[in-house]
């Protein structure tokens, strides 16, 4: 069998269950693939071959990935390999436990096979922060691959592994699966457990997929999710089987467009692919209705605040007592943790640190994060709302295309604005999935996103299925 | 008083306020570990005293990726304190990060309470109810939060190093108002909060362990002044008598320099016990930031009324309520009761030994006696005491009956804590049965007189004091065993009285 490596996670289970395919197959071939590949495209942070070939050999065959390459994005803890959220400062830190989500994966079966390149700390939009070096789009090479799991998503799109994971904070999931031509969801906040995951902002952060296809995204969902007695934010629902929500029936689900999110700033090419999308839901029987977020225009805001705000007390054991870089040469404990992050941070950690340092200062705490708090209230209210008159609401998921790499380094405003449409979902805690709707005159891969109620992940999976089914857009590979 | 905040100006006339009367403030902030099985955010267990970071785990090493999670255990033993100190409990229970660096706190963050504390405005009063130094105390807030690790400084130098075992221990923080106004009041507090704790048995409350830590606020003012003075943060006190005479000092220092026109800096002090004097530690002026908000790992919760209200209910007898008791059921004096309910252990000592034995003013004199003085110089708690409450009824009972005096009754105590054998068997074995027999008694006394012609007939010319004389050789020819009531009495009949 050539090419498995080109294969979805539930085409290779039904070869392994049809056929002799061994998971030691499939992974070689995939390694294989990321061998050829990963020097142009840098997807990955870390090939854990001995690991995945462990793996493989104990992989029973009962579970729904046993046997399935994953990768998982550098910031997700797994035992005793590396894990550096892309910063010089964790150089070198081997956590002696597992993210739970790790810890369900392995158990399942699935075959871990290393760690993908991210921005540095889940900080950016391009996966151009990273200590590793800048991931490129395997849809063009001088492109990024969109962030912060832009590691992730280009393995995915370059089939450098089956599936993978991601996290997403203000859309690092959504963002560059969307830039990639790939499926990437974000769970509510809540249904996938963050024990292991190195925080960014607690109250945004959720683990999801980055797949192949919208039946890949259910089946490894359905693996990850549920409560877990780690994490206080987990929240305690039975966990669905998503695959019974790809119906690819559609009749009468009202799907909502919000108007705030076709403004200026949207790429022409963008808007023609999610305005043509619309067509085909509502072709499918689907009934579109108008609607309003109006808080929509302050949410970028609201996150610059929230997010680095708890960043900065996250990211503050990074000081060089326990683990990860020191800088000895210093007299004092001042001086030992001033270097240490002077020397281990990047400069969008640093500026990030300053911004929410900042932000909780007294005296700034009323005028900022307070008002953030409120805001974020407003934004929530605003899909409440919504709800009252829609099932699911579709957006673009980025305002452009994959840009240049370089092409915003120099302008944090810039950057920032490309997480415009997947920031609401995170300061709300809904679910939220990117699929590719089209493609730009450039060839560059367009994402359609769908946003539901909380822990309806089952609608966003209802309507991702029907219109994926309908088109062929996620059949379409990068010519590498 | 704007010119105040300068030095003044050398030669100038300082504004001295000699001969003003000045009232002190102070405001005490407790620290207490409560006692659970495990840490207050993860599962690590809490024993004091084991090997450097071996009780530890990704949580409370505070490790990337790891979330705490509350053990409701220590939640609800932080409301048991928070009810047992007359405590308002918050509806909603969120918390806090507090937020600085330092090598003993692996996040470089404390999760703590900010503005919504566990619990508010409670009280504790001091000195007995019916004595003038009898106050109310009010108790600002009580909130949980989780204890830092310990910064070992080897004395070779190079280096420090960190025990996280103390990292996480669920800690109990106690405010009081500025409402203590003497050196004495904040003792009395002290003593009196940390004899409520133990009846609630949630704490070693320890100083010498740190499981009970405490901070003092304290300025001074001129009496009849609204205005607070400038507060002074004074730390390092390991017992209360060192809080006692930490403020003390304190007080004086700031009497003094105010009186002389000084100015107070607001600072922290630490007291230094072996020189007996406080130590400027650091200035508010560099005071932090510590940038609280709230902790997003942990989700905030109602209180459910139902487990407050049953925790109320079974809340014990404490200190105040069983000192009224004992003055009623035993007949005890307010003194006596309130030194014997001061500690839980001692108390139902006390209560043990009054339901098999009548006499309970006999009962609190030997305990308040012999018994505290003993365990004060051991410095061993009664429930470590070799003697049980039936072997001290029993010691009294042979008292009551004559069999043994009460001279002898102390030396058997003293033997019975050291051997742990029982009273009774210790006087048979020596023999120090009391001679209350009237023959024998009648020989010793006759004995005595026939040898002791001259003091007989001091004794008959009118020297009185002859007869103490007597009494004495008649209680050495009988080893001290003689019935000192019927010795006196035979002896003045065989004298012809």
């Amino acid at each position: 069998m050539e090419n498995l490596h080109s294969l979805t996670a539930h085409e290779l289970k039904e070869l392994m269950a049809s056929s002799p395919v061994e998971p030691s197959k499939i992974l070689g071939d995939v390694l294989k693939r990321v061998d050829a590949l990963d020097g142009k495209i840098r997807a990955f942070a870390l090939v854990n071959r001995d690991g995945a070939r462990k793996a493989c050999a104990s992989a029973k065959g009962g579970g729904r990935l046993s046997g399935i390459p994953v990768l998982m994005k550098d910031n997700i803890c797994v035992a005793g390999e590396e894990t550096t959220c892309a910063s010089r400062i964790l150089k070198g830190f081997k956590p002696p436990y597992d993210a739970t989500v790790t810890r369900k994966l392995k158990e399942d079966g699935a075959v871990l096979i290393g760690k993908a390149n991210m921005d540095e700390f889940a900080f950016g939009s391009s996966c151009e922060t990273s200590c590793y070096g800048a991931t490129r789009n395997p849809w063009d090479l001088d492109r990024i691959p969109g962030g912060s799991s832009g590691g992730s998503a280009a393995a995915v799109a370059a089939d450098e592994t089956i599936v993978a994971l991601g996290s997403d904070t203000g859309g690092s999931i959504r963002q560059p699966a969307a830039l990639c031509g790939v499926v990437g969801m974000k769970p509510t906040y809540g249904r996938v457990s963050r024990y292991g995951l190195i925080a960014f902002a607690s109250s945004l952060d959720q683990i999801g997929p980055i797949t192949k296809d919208v039946k890949d995204a259910s089946l490894l969902l359905g693996v990850i999710a549920g409560h877990d007695e780690m994490d206080s934010t987990s929240v305690d629902l039975p966990v669905p089987d998503y695959t019974k929500s790809l119906t690819k029936d559609i009749k009468g689900v009202r799907v909502g467009v919000p108007k705030e999110y076709f403004v200026k700033g949207i790429d022409r090419e963008v808007e023609d692919s999610v305005k043509k999308a619309i067509g085909v839901l509502k072709d499918l029987g689907a009934e579109v209705i108008d609607i309003s977020l109006p808080h929509t225009g302050y949410a970028v805001s609201t996150y610059y605040i929230i997010g680095p705000a708890e960043a900065s007390s996250n990211l503050a054991r990074f000081d060089g007592v326990q683990y990860g870089l020191r800088d000895s040469t210093a007299k004092d404990i001042i001086g030992m943790y001033t270097r240490t992050r002077s020397e281990g941070f990047g400069d969008e950690a640093k500026r990030r640190i300053l911004l929410g340092t900042y932000c909780l200062s007294a005296g700034y705490y009323d005028a900022y994060y307070l008002k953030a708090l409120k805001v974020r209230t407003k934004i929530r209210e605003d899909f409440d709302n919504a709800f009252k008159s829609c099932d699911c609401i579709v957006t673009p998921t980025s305002p452009t295309p994959a840009f240049r790499i370089g092409e915003k380094t120099d302008d944090p405003i810039a950057m920032y604005l490309s997480d415009v449409y997947t920031i609401p979902a995170n300061l709300a805690g809904l679910p939220a999935m990117s699929i590719p709707c089209g493609f730009s005159s450039g060839g560059l891969p367009v994402g359609l996103q769908i946003m539901a109620k909380p822990f309806d992940e089952e609608m966003i999976f209802r309507v991702a299925y029907a219109f994926e089914q309908s088109t062929d857009f996620h059949k379409k590979r990068p010519r590498l | 008083m704007e010119k105040s905040a300068k030095p003044p100006r050398k030669g100038s006339a300082k504004p001295t306020r000699k001969g003003t009367n000045y009232e002190t403030v102070i405001g005490l902030e407790v620290h207490l570990q409560l006692k659970t099985n495990s840490k207050v955010f993860c599962g690590c267990a809490t024993t004091f005293g084991k090997a450097p970071n071996s009780q530890t785990c990704p949580v409370c090493l505070g490790f990337p990726g790891s979330l705490p999670v509350l053990n409701e255990a220590a939640f609800l033993l932080a409301v048991k304190v928070a009810l047992a100190l007359n405590c308002k409990i918050q509806d909603l229970i969120k918390f806090d990060r507090k937020n600085y660096y330092y090598p003993d706190l692996p996040k470089n963050f404390q999760i703590s309470q900010y503005d919504m504390p566990l619990s508010y405005d409670g009280f504790i009063d001091i000195g007995s109810e019916s004595s003038f130094s009898r106050k109310r105390i009010r108790i600002k807030r009580v909130h949980l939060e989780e204890d830092a690790g310990k910064l070992i400084h080897p004395p070779e130098g190079g280096c420090s190093l960190v025990d996280f075992n103390r990292t996480g221990i669920p800690l109990l923080e106690i405010v009081t108002e500025p409402d203590i106004n003497s050196p004495q009041e904040a003792y009395d507090y002290l003593t009196r909060l940390k004899s409520i704790l133990e009846y609630l048995r949630v704490s070693d409350c320890d100083m010498e362990k740190g499981s009970l830590r405490c901070d003092a606020n304290i300025s001074v003012r001129p009496a009849g002044d609204n205005a607070l003075g400038t507060k002074v943060e004074l730390k390092n006190m390991n017992t209360f008598k060192g809080v006692r005479l930490g403020l003390e000092y304190e007080v004086k220092r700031q009497v003094s320099l105010v009186s002389d026109g000084e100015r107070i800096v607001q600072e922290t002090r630490l007291w230094d016990a072996d020189k007996s004097v406080t130590i400027s530690m650091r200035s508010k002026e560099e005071a932090k930031d510590y940038r609280y908000f709230p902790e997003p790992d942990l989700v905030p919760f109602v209180v459910d009324k139902s487990v407050v209200e049953k925790i109320k209910s079974g809340l014990p007898e404490l200190p105040e309520a069983k000192a009224k008791r004992f003055i009623k059921d035993f007949g005890l004096s307010e003194y006596d009761a309130g030194v014997i309910t001061g500690q839980i252990d001692i108390a139902d000592y006390f209560e043990e030994c009054a339901r098999s034995h009548g006499n309970r003013k006999t009962i609190a004199n030997w305990i308040m006696g012999d018994i505290m003085a003993y365990l004060n110089t051991k410095n061993m708690p009664i429930t470590a005491f070799g003697l049980a409450p039936a072997a001290l009824v029993s010691l009294l009972k042979m008292i009551d009956s004559g069999s043994i005096s009460g001279k002898m009754a102390k030396d058997v105590l003293a033997e019975a804590i050291e051997t742990k054998a029982k009273p009774e068997d210790i006087v048979a074995r020596k023999g120090l049965a009391q001679i209350s027999d009237s023959g024998k008694l009648e020989e010793a006394v006759k004995a005595v007189l026939a040898r002791n012609e001259k003091s007989v007939n001091d004794y008959k010319s009118g020297k009185k004091n002859a007869l103490a004389f007597l009494v004495g050789q008649i209680m050495k020819e009988t080893k001290g065993a003689a019935n000192p009531v019927m010795v006196n009495e035979i002896l003045k009949r065989n004298l012809g009285e």
